[in-house]
């Protein structure tokens, strides 16, 4: 790997941004380089929401994604929004409940029950976005599991740890799940 | 009385009070204001009260904004700041912040306390920070030369009222204690034992302190309002302002229309300096 | 060994500030500053410094000019609107010589503009916003990590100089979170005001004594007792009608940055070695021209960037050379021209000028200077 161009969408409130801190986080502990982005305004309180990180070996100039390596959606509306315009290349991650629009059918798309694995499988719809970089880390192999798990530590709330540890885990057996396809 | 061996003052055998050695800059007397200003006479208030409360000059700040009134800071012997127009309070709210074993005072005016620094008053009456205002009610713009301000009475002239005042004056110690000065007063230029007492004990209360002091300015006000000559507006303070004390024997109909000198409102609320202290030590993990 | 962390742009500003020794922390909430208010609220107490949350823009910078005279190292922070409304105070800390930083997170004007989108365009008003000639120091960062190095850079030179460090920041680095390498205590220079040896009542507060760069300056509650004021005055802190003694005052603080010009002026050059192509990029612009730059030499352009650090005073000397060695100098920047004229003065007789302007709030692309590049 030596730069990768993630952008995750969903809605506001799903922890998306937290999402990509998270991973770049992950990639600061890991030693590599990151740069962090999110569209602010109205759209971060309920509207369609993105959120970017670039993780490189190479220094990173312009730290806005410019030719996504990986797209994450969580809602149709968002799905439809980002996943046009899209390199063929671009491997496309979307729950499991959402329609994949005709622009994509050149491109990969994984579909997984992120929502739905926070909300029945972990017990709260809240863990989605951790249940999310445990699966994206794993399928794009960004850093170590172990890197992964120190940046979610850092950046939940104190007394969540138990909870957030099985959406990791869950996440994590969800890519395995593809990858042994 | 001390002898007067100052190089600006030119009258050398005029009797000088010895608080103008102890507590002013002498190199930088007379002042600048109008004959007949009633800026003089608070300044000598205000540094009354700060000699009867023994305060450190080293530890006392004065701060002003702009205007006539606020050429005041400069004459007095402490660390003084002469600041932006209606700012004063704002610079203050840093200084006592930062260092609040400093004893903060506010020269001010009118116009600079409630117009154009309207806003810094009510928020540091509303924040309980321990400085003290002193504003200078003359009820006119003096130093740009007789514009109707915030306190002119409605109906009177300013030169930019040319047919008379249509707003409605601000009463800034209530508007001040509205906005929660937990010391609020009126005082006056005659009644020079009151409004020093008013001035002595606002100082020393800790929390946000006003006094707004009836001012004289008979060159613009005056002039322009028919109000006689200096003399006269100091007999108009001398015989229609009351102190709280007459006020009390007075029925309402006696004491319609007249101004009362006094406190206005005293609450007991925690100092803003001091509540911040509180916020230190949760911030570095419990008390200390 | 220094620590590596992830940082947002704003909140590295306060992190550089307090590790610069700012204890004093005056705003109000503005888009895209506000991180800096919110993390300057949560550290400074924990630091032993105060924050404080003003009614207003104007009260925010006064407040921490009172601050300031009190000895403490002072910052505000705000976003266009804001620093309109904080210029006449910016000319009082200039006058008075208040150390005092200002961070301007630039956003998309005029007026209340894109609130949430990036600009550069306030970089005139940061060289002449305030009323009357003044000097004025401007940095401007283009990574988190400069940022942190960049705020310890801005107190040392407002400390040093006596005079408010304006720090341009803007939406792109503001809001970017990065990788950022926090140097241990002591292994960088920390500048502070001169203060007199002893104090005691002073008449001239403002006297310069010979070989000093600026007039020493004692904290307010020291025993000093001296004047401060926005009118010119003279040496002894009070005000003037004396025409020479007013011109010779603004002369004075004139001279004190132009005469420092190497002290205070900083640039970056990358690849500019063998480059025939220079672009003038500065703040947040820089991260397209790194890629442009990169894109352009793939295909074979001989491209380098040439950064002004240091906005204001203008990087004239390095900018000539640089002129004189290209045959093309592109300048982007996130407004209508704001630094092209200033280029073009320099320039414009040794190499051509060619513009990359964007006011739409949106981040001008490495295509869209790679476009200047190849066009004949």
């Amino acid at each position: 790997m030596s730069k990768m161009e993630l952008r995750l969408a969903g809605s506001g409130g799903q922890g998306v941004i937290l999402a990509t801190v998270i991973l770049a986080e992950a990639a600061v502990i890991a030693g590599k380089n990151t740069a962090q982005s999110q569209s602010y305004g109205p759209e971060a309180r309920g509207g369609s929401c993105k959120a970017e990180v670039i993780v490189s070996d190479e220094r990173i100039g312009f730290t806005k994604v410019q030719h996504p390596s990986f797209l994450m959606a969580l809602t149709q509306k968002s799905l439809d929004q980002y996943g046009q315009g899209l390199p063929k290349d671009c491997l496309v991650l979307a729950d499991d409940s959402l329609t994949i629009p005709v622009c994509l059918v050149e491109n990969r798309v994984v579909k997984l029950p992120i929502l739905r694995t926070a909300a029945e499988k972990v017990g709260k719809a809240f863990t989605a976005n951790i249940v999310a970089v445990a699966a994206v880390n794993r399928l794009l192999g960004l850093v170590d599991d172990e890197h992964l798990k120190e940046a979610v530590f850092m950046h939940i709330p104190k007394g969540t740890e138990a909870i957030n540890g099985k959406a990791l885990e869950e996440g994590f057996r969800l890519a395995d799940s593809v990858k042994a396809e | 009385m001390a002898k007067v061996d100052m190089t600006d003052v030119r009258e050398k055998d005029v009797n000088v009070s010895d608080l103008v050695f102890k507590y002013m800059r002498p190199e930088h007397l007379p002042h600048i204001w109008c004959p007949g200003c009633g800026n003089g006479i608070i300044m000598r208030d205000v540094a009354q009260a700060i000699e009867d409360l023994k305060i450190n000059r080293n530890n006392l700040v004065v701060v002003s904004g702009i205007g006539c009134s606020s050429r005041a800071a400069g004459y007095f012997d402490c660390s003084t700041i002469h600041t932006t127009h209606g700012r004063a309070i704002a610079f203050a709210t840093g200084i006592k912040m930062a260092r609040p074993e400093l004893e903060v005072v506010v020269l001010t005016g009118d116009g600079d306390a409630s117009a154009i620094g309207g806003n810094h008053l009510i928020h540091a009456a509303r924040r309980n920070i321990g400085i003290t205002v002193i504003v200078m009610n003359n009820t006119i713009y003096g130093m740009t030369g007789g514009q109707y301000s915030p306190t002119t009475p409605t109906g009177d002239y300013g030169t930019t009222a040319p047919y008379g005042n249509i707003d409605r004056p601000f009463d800034v110690a209530l508007l001040a204690a509205a906005a929660g000065a937990t010391y609020a007063a009126h005082g006056d230029c005659f009644h020079v034992p009151e409004t020093t007492r008013l001035i002595r004990d606002g100082i020393a209360h800790k929390g946000f302190s006003i006094i707004e002091v009836a001012d004289v300015c008979p060159t613009y006000y005056g002039r322009k309002n028919k109000k006689g000559s200096a003399v006269d507006m100091m007999r108009n303070q001398k015989e229609n302002f009351v102190t709280a004390a007459q006020a009390k024997r007075m029925s309402p109909e006696e004491l319609e229309g007249r101004y009362v000198l006094g406190v206005i409102q005293e609450l007991d609320f925690p100092e803003y300096t001091e509540a911040y202290e509180k916020v230190i030590e949760k911030a570095q993990g419990g008390a200390k | 060994m220094a620590k590596r962390v992830l940082m947002q742009g704003n909140e590295a500003c306060v992190e550089g500030a307090i590790a610069a020794g700012m204890r004093f922390y005056a705003g109000y909430p503005i888009t895209p500053s506000t991180e800096i208010a919110e993390v300057s609220a949560l550290r400074l107490p924990q630091v032993g410094g105060k924050f404080i949350q003003m009614e207003d823009e104007l009260a925010s910078i006064a407040c921490a000019i009172g601050a300031s005279a009190t000895g403490v190292k002072a910052m505000t922070a705000t976003s266009g609107p804001g620093f309109s409304l904080k210029q006449e105070n910016l000319g009082y800390a200039c006058l008075a010589e208040i150390p005092l930083v200002v961070v301007d997170v630039q956003r998309s004007g005029p007026s209340t503009g894109l609130p949430t989108s990036p600009s550069q365009g306030d970089v005139m008003m940061a060289r002449w916003g305030t009323h009357g000639d003044h000097p004025i120091i401007v940095i401007s960062p283009s990574s988190v990590r400069e940022t942190y190095e960049l705020a310890i850079r801005c107190f040392n030179l407002s400390e040093k100089y006596r005079t408010p460090v304006i720090f341009l920041m803007d939406e792109i680095v503001g809001h970017l979170r990065e990788g950022v390498e926090i140097p241990e205590a002591g292994t960088f220079e920390i500048v502070d005001r001169p203060v007199p040896e002893h104090y005691y009542p002073k008449k001239h507060a403002y006297h310069l004594e010979e070989g000093e760069l600026v007039p020493k300056m004692a904290p307010f509650g020291a025993g000093e007792r001296y004047n401060v004021t926005g009118l010119l005055h003279d040496d002894t802190g009070f005000p003037t009608n004396n025409n020479k003694i007013a011109g010779d005052l603004v002369e004075r603080l004139m001279k004190k940055i132009d005469d420092n010009y190497d002290d205070i002026v900083t640039t970056e050059e990358v690849g500019m070695e063998d480059a025939d192509i220079a672009l003038y990029v500065y703040g947040g612009t820089m991260r397209a021209a790194l890629t442009a730059m990169e894109m352009a030499r793939a295909k074979g352009f001989k491209v380098g960037i040439f950064r002004p650090v240091t906005i204001w005073p203008f990087a004239e000397r390095e900018l000539r050379e640089v002129a004189k060695k290209v045959k093309r100098i592109v300048v982007a920047e996130h407004n209508y021209g704001q630094m092209l004229r200033e280029v073009e003065r320099v320039a414009k007789d040794d190499c051509e000028v060619r513009f990359v302007g964007k006011v739409n709030g949106t981040v001008i692309t490495p295509e869209e200077i790679l476009q200047k590049i190849e066009e004949a």
